[in-house]
């Protein structure tokens, strides 16, 4: 098609010029019935005229929804591919003095001194045992530190209580209070052994100690003390960062913008390698399924008679197969042996179940336009099968398959989700976003980082997608422009 | 989790939410004496004949008494039985006079020998008939050489149970407290064909409670049984069960609503717990977790250094800290745990074992004898798991062990549930995950496991000095030589690193502070509801 | 018009046989034995459970079986709750499931049908623009992730309350139902409401509306009589699908809110490799879906005379 130019408008301006003129009454001459001048202008139009694919990129641009969604997930893209070449930590390495920390600015760490072996603090002086009910014992007396408190270890130590057959020690994150004590962190099973070590999973923080005497019951009575724990590293992984590191230097940690998760695993490194995992079952699956599906609905809804009758035969039955169980099936059937991360069979059981949507979809709209004016239209005019299923149905269907197609990406992205939620998803170590939330959100009221990143991630590229999908139906239906 | 002890536990003490129980506080109003609880799921089988499960055995527990039961320190304690001899050859019960049927009738001898023969019918497929083996002919009529009637266990009157042992058996005493070793009355069973125990009609209890709804897959309720010999002492009313859920999370909100007035806290729930400042408390819940070595000739692990090195490299302090995370739990250091009697005291106290400490040099010296053995190259190694939640973790933290420590990769091989039990009984892994509920509170329950002839020895470990000491503790009903035998048979299996011991297995649980008097235990019925109680 | 329901009824027939043969297949094509468990069994116990549940037959002859007893509408005894035939378990959980789903698409469909009108009559306005966006940020959440953050909700909203509003989980009257059923339509009244929206913009217009509007019907006419019944079309066809992925769909919700449907049993199953219960639950949601799809389609043709020509000519 040529552009538009001077020539068109003066073409334009001479054709009106024509119809305008006043014809006289005349007898016709042999030269009325010459043929007119050709002039490719006519059917010019007095508007630039664009292709059909270049006319939907200016509507798409026009939608600011859109345009931030196409940015965002080029965005991911980014992420996905490059964000591992920049971000170069490994995301299955734990690190297990670093367990579930939120992200932190400062990384500086002060290294620790190892503590000396612990011995318990055991009494030549069994306590009398009397047959005092053990919900009347007395709170152990002078209860203390051994030592500092660091995130290494914290030692306790209080006087023997009599009549205890041994003591119960108890942990909490906040002040005790009423007969909330904390987490029970151990027993000491005499009532001569006054001493406590605690290594358990050890954050830089304030905790209370409780320490209550028993004889089978429980006393009553804690001995409380508050304990704030020095934060800092331990000589061993401090010479990994730093070999000439020593007791009270300090070394820089490597930085975790995101925080790190239950295993100390750096969150970011695995959104990246998760992105992987998520957003190619996201592409790949639907991309996959939609084709064959709108191949067979297509085939099924232009031929009709047999073809169809067959096509939809086949479709019922797959559709008939319940998704959730033989996407279940299929992939446990499949199986992964060893090592194997169990994409494979996710996709093979997702595309093997999931095309006939599109296909009844595409078969019900081409049945719909089979039987419209301008296509039968057409196909009187002798339009052959190929240009009809091109010019007329295919484009005509798009809009409503590109709807189905944006919704398939994030039902792809859900679907394995929803497989790591019962515990059939991405093998370990393989992280992907839906193991992550699942992981996560257990935790989300404490850690709530674990969470939220993951969470986020699976949103916005759901949600960029759903915008997205809505902009390009929009901009690539024709039938939209008179609307606006 | 309690009574289906006998079971291989998941793959892992990860998930130590038990069939949790719960009852509820909250909003409403509740009539006095009334306990709610959540169950994991409804009980598969209460057919006690055929039970397998945790959940079947717990509401079992409850409704049912078997010859003798465990008291509050885990001891044996009379039950429908008030006396007993106990030979070498046979062994006799005298039953309580007021024992009672829920239906009023008397809890006979002929009760518990209709059961038992019920059990080792070959008809009833049984998963649990290996249990009666110690009575005289089980074994053979349980392979249909015998005819049933065969059984050593007769009435010799309406109160007198007289059982012929097949061989001395130390335990016997123990194992009469067990499911299957439950009475069941012959008429009522016959009475509904196929459906004994299907419904809450269909099961006929002579224990402190009786079944008295079962919406399937909704909810359950038991009642106390007015006709139980010690129903003065049972307190509660009523215990409901309206909710199963597997789901810890949700058992937990139940619970923070008032729903429900037990819970099990796993890893991710004891920060929550402490944040929302509820008392917590814990008890020692009888497994034991580890890592099985495949010992079948030609692979890398049948060999000794490679085994030794990994052992060498394992801190089971770091891993229960850190990869459990739920305190209670203990460092596993050898096969019988902590709460298992011996002699007169603990066996732990009485049989000491050295833990093993970590020693990464040593352990490189390890590694680099079994790569001369092995031909220069350690081969990836596959680690077996399962599904359950937790277990994904515990292997990525082997699978950064095995690299960082030993320089040896480690491949996560995640199966579902019979899958991994195919891959373990074929033998296609290297190392696997597993675990162990005691049956009953002996070491034998733990000390048999890898004798070379059973078949949850899924390495197939074999050692004849072991199978020998095994031998011989089964035969004796002396308990130093027992005690001794097993002692030295534990020994030889930690010497030569026969499995990797992980964990002892502990839980940490919420409880409503209106609930008193709840048993705990390791072994035996729990939680056992039977003296507690609700206040209002 | 009843010749075509029997032929499609006879139609879905044989895809029950077809599904119960894929079924069949595939799980048999699953590695490792049904009657294994966490303690090993001896030889002679496993012969005899094998003997129990017929496992000592040839897998073609199971299968005959199998087939057999399902014409007779018996499904068998579950391998894992040993005392419940499938039946009962259909039985006894299919109706919370049922509940629970048509409740949801009940939401879903009504609630579609009316976003999709407000935001095609009022499109590009800001009542389209925000509806649709919450609608599509109210879908960007996983289902497991939504449910839990509702259970977390409703339960912040008891304890301010300090009594129940809302259970937050469990199975009885409708306030049981209420947050289990939205949670389990929301995806779908994301997607009708898109689906009713884009549809209805398309009629906006064809001839026939263009034609009323020109004979001056009132707006609200032109929209219940030709726009309305026009656009609800594709709504129409995807309901039958619909409701199979809130069914089976279902099970995330049933997990969270400890509700005693049929979802759970799907997936334990098959993590326990329960035979009857795969087979049986998988061809009685087969034969389910069947008749729905084949209840759409004939609804379809009643709502689209075209079609319904269409297909009589053949």
């Amino acid at each position: 098609m040529s552009g538009p130019g001077a020539t068109g408008e003066a073409a334009g301006a001479a054709v009106g010029g024509a119809a305008a003129r006043p014809i006289p009454p005349r007898a016709l001459g042999p030269e009325d019935f010459a043929s007119a001048p050709r002039t490719d202008a006519v059917a010019r139009s007095s508007r630039p005229s664009l292709s059909y694919w270049k006319d939907a990129w200016i509507r798409l641009r026009r939608n600011r929804q859109a345009t931030i969604s196409l940015l965002i997930i080029c965005g991911l893209v980014l992420f996905t591919v490059v964000g591992p070449a920049l971000w170069r930590i490994d995301p299955n390495r734990p690190e297990l003095s670093r367990i579930s920390e939120p992200p932190r600015w400062d990384t500086r760490a002060e290294v620790l001194a190892e503590p000396p072996p612990f011995g318990e603090t055991v009494l030549a002086d069994v306590p009398p045992s009397l047959t005092a009910d053990g919900a009347m014992l007395p709170s152990p007396a002078s209860l203390e530190l051994i030592g500092r408190a660091t995130v290494e270890s914290v030692r306790l130590r209080w006087a023997p209580v009599p009549g205890a057959a041994g003591y119960l020690v108890y942990r909490s994150t906040s002040r005790p209070g009423g007969d909330y004590l904390g987490l029970p962190m151990g027993e000491v099973a005499a009532g001569n052994v006054v001493s406590f070590e605690d290594a358990f999973n050890l954050e830089p923080r304030t905790y209370w100690y409780s320490v209550v005497a028993t004889n089978g019951a429980e006393s009553h009575a804690a001995a409380t003390i508050e304990v704030t724990l020095t934060p800092g590293i331990s000589l061993v992984d401090a010479k990994v960062i730093d070999p000439t590191a020593k007791p009270g230097d300090f070394v820089s940690r490597p930085l975790r913008p995101f925080g790190t998760d239950f295993l100390g695993r750096d969150v970011l490194a695995r959104l990246m390698s998760g992105a992987r995992v998520s957003l190619f079952i996201g592409f790949a699956a639907p991309l996959v399924y939609t084709l064959l599906g709108i191949l067979l609905g297509g085939i099924a809804g232009y031929f009709g008679g047999k073809v169809d009758h067959w096509v939809m035969r086949f479709t019922d039955f797959v559709l008939a197969l319940p998704f959730l169980l033989f996407m279940i099936l299929f992939k446990v059937a499949f199986g992964s042996g060893p090592g194997e991360s169990g994409i494979g069979p996710m996709l093979v059981a997702m595309i093997v179940l999931a095309w006939t949507g599109a296909a009844r979809l595409t078969r019900g709209q081409v049945l719909q336009l089979r039987e419209q004016e301008f296509v039968q239209a057409s196909r009187l005019l002798g339009a052959r099968p190929t240009y009809l299923i091109l010019r007329h149905l295919l484009p005509n269907t798009l809009g409503v398959i590109l709807v189905s197609l944006t919704f398939a990406i994030p039902s792809a992205i859900f679907a394995e989700a929803f497989l790591s939620f019962i515990g059939m998803g991405v093998a370990p170590p393989t992280a992907s976003w839906g193991s992550m939330c699942n992981d996560g959100i257990k935790t989300f009221l404490v850690y709530p980082h674990e969470f939220l990143f993951p969470a986020a991630a699976i949103s916005v590229t759901v949600l960029a997608f759903n915008l997205l999908g809505d902009g390009l139906r929009d901009a690539l239906d024709p039938r939209m422009r008179s609307v606006e | 989790m309690p009574t289906r002890r006998l079971t291989l536990l998941a793959t892992t003490a990860l998930l130590a939410l038990g069939p949790a129980a719960g009852c509820s506080g909250g909003g409403e109003t509740r009539a006095p004496g009334v306990l709610r609880l959540v169950m994991s799921e409804e009980p598969p089988q209460l057919d006690s004949t055929r039970a397998t499960d945790q959940v079947s055995n717990e509401i079992l527990g409850h409704v049912m008494e078997g010859l003798t039961r465990y008291g509050k320190g885990g001891e044996i304690v009379p039950a429908v039985a008030e006396s007993w001899e106990l030979g070498e050859a046979r062994a006799t019960f005298h039953l309580r006079a007021e024992a009672r049927w829920a239906d009023g009738s008397p809890v006979t001898a002929q009760d518990f020998v209709f059961a038992w023969r019920t059990a080792v019918d070959p008809k009833t497929a049984s998963e649990y008939a290996f249990i009666l083996y110690p009575v005289k002919n089980a074994e053979a009529i349980n392979q249909g050489k015998l005819p049933v009637a065969a059984l050593g266990v007769r009435a010799r009157d309406a109160r007198t149970l007289e059982v012929e042992l097949e061989r001395p058996t130390g335990i016997f005493l123990g194992l009469t407290a067990f499911t299957t070793y439950y009475p069941v009355k012959q008429a009522f069973y016959e009475a509904r064909p196929g459906r004994y125990a299907a419904d809450a009609q269909d099961l006929l209890a002579n224990g402190p409670f009786v079944l008295s709804r079962w919406i399937h897959g909704a909810s359950l309720v038991l009642e106390k049984n007015p006709r139980y010999w010690g129903a003065a002492h049972v307190a509660l009313e009523r215990i409901e069960i309206p909710y199963f859920t597997q789901d810890p999370s949700t058992a937990y909100n139940l619970f923070k609503d008032g729903k429900i007035d037990l819970t099990g806290l796993d890893r991710d729930l004891v920060g929550r717990a402490q944040a929302d400042r509820f008392r917590m408390k814990a008890f020692a819940a009888g497994s034991v977790f580890y890592a099985e070595f495949n010992h079948r000739p030609g692979k890398p692990t049948a060999n000794y250094h490679l085994r030794k090195a990994i052992q060498l490299v394992f801190d089971a302090k770091e891993y229960v800290s850190k990869v459990i995370g739920v305190p209670g739990n203990r460092p596993g250091v050898r096969l019988i745990p902590r709460w298992v009697p011996a002699v007169g005291g603990p066996f732990w106290k009485e049989y000491p074992v050295e833990p093993v400490r970590l020693d990464l040099d040593a352990a490189r010296r390890e590694l680099e004898l079994a790569k001369r053995e092995l031909g220069g190259k350690i081969p990836a190694l596959v680690w077996l798991t399962g599904d359950d939640p937790g277990t994904a973790r515990e292997a990525e933290y082997f699978q950064y062990l095995f690299q960082s420590r030993l320089g040896v990769a480690l491949k996560i091989d995640k199966q579902t549930f019979k899958q991994r039990l195919a891959k373990m009984t074929s033998g296609d892994f290297d190392l696997v995950a597993a675990g162990w509920g005691p049956d009953y509170a002996d070491a034998m329950t733990f000390a048999d496991l890898f004798a070379s002839w059973n078949e949850n020895n899924r390495g197939r470990w074999k050692n004849e000095r072991y199978d020998v000491l095994i031998r011989n503790a089964q035969a004796s009903i002396d308990p130093k030589t027992r005690m001794d035998a097993m002692a030295e048979a534990e020994r030889i299996l930690l010497e030569d690193v026969a499995v990797l011991p992980k964990s002892e297995s502990g839980r940490v649980y919420l409880q409503s502070p209106k609930l008193t008097g709840v048993v705990r235990r390791a072994v035996g019925t729990d939680p056992d509801f039977t003296h507690a109680r609700m206040e209002p | 018009m009843l010749a075509y329901t029997l032929k499609r009824l006879l139609a879905g027939v044989v895809t029950v046989v077809f599904i119960a043969t894929a079924t069949f297949a595939a799980m048999h094509a699953v590695p490792g034995d049904p009657l294994t468990s966490g303690k090993a069994r001896s030889a002679e116990i496993r012969a005899n459970l094998k003997a129990r549940y017929g496992l000592d037959q040839p897998v073609l002859v199971q299968y005959g079986v199998f087939l057999k007893n399902m014409a007779k509408g018996d499904f068998g005894i579950s391998f894992t709750q040993q005392n419940r035939s499938v039946n009962d378990i259909i039985r006894e959980h299919f109706p919370i499931s049922a509940t629970l789903g048509v409740l949801s698409l009940l939401f879903a469909t009504l609630g579609g049908i009316v976003l999709g009108s407000v935001t095609a009559r009022f499109r590009g306005r800001w009542a389209d623009r925000s509806t649709l966006f919450f609608v599509v940020l109210g879908i960007s959440v996983p289902g497991f992730v939504f449910a839990a953050l509702a259970q977390f909700g409703v339960l912040a909203l008891n304890r301010s309350a300090g009594t129940t509003v809302l259970p937050v989980a469990g199975w009885g009257g409708f306030r049981f139902m209420l947050l289990p059923a939205l949670t389990l339509g929301l995806g779908t009244l994301a997607f009708l409401t898109r689906l009713m929206r884009s549809s209805l913009l398309e009629i906006v217009n064809q001839d026939y509306v263009r034609t009323a509007r020109a004979k001056g019907l009132p707006p609200w006419r032109i929209f219940l009589a030709h726009q309305l019944r026009n656009g609800i079309l594709p709504v129409v066809t995807l309901l039958g699908p619909a409701l199979a992925a809130i069914t089976t769909g279902g099970f995330v919700v049933e997990s969270v809110f400890a509700i005693p449907g049929l979802g759970r049993y799907f997936v334990q199953a098959v993590q326990q490799l329960d035979y009857t219960v795969i087979m049986g639950l998988t061809v009685f949601y087969g034969a389910f879906l069947v008749v729905m799809v084949i209840a759409v389609d004939i609804v379809y043709g009643f709502v689209d005379p075209r079609i319904r020509v269409a297909t009589e000519e053949q």
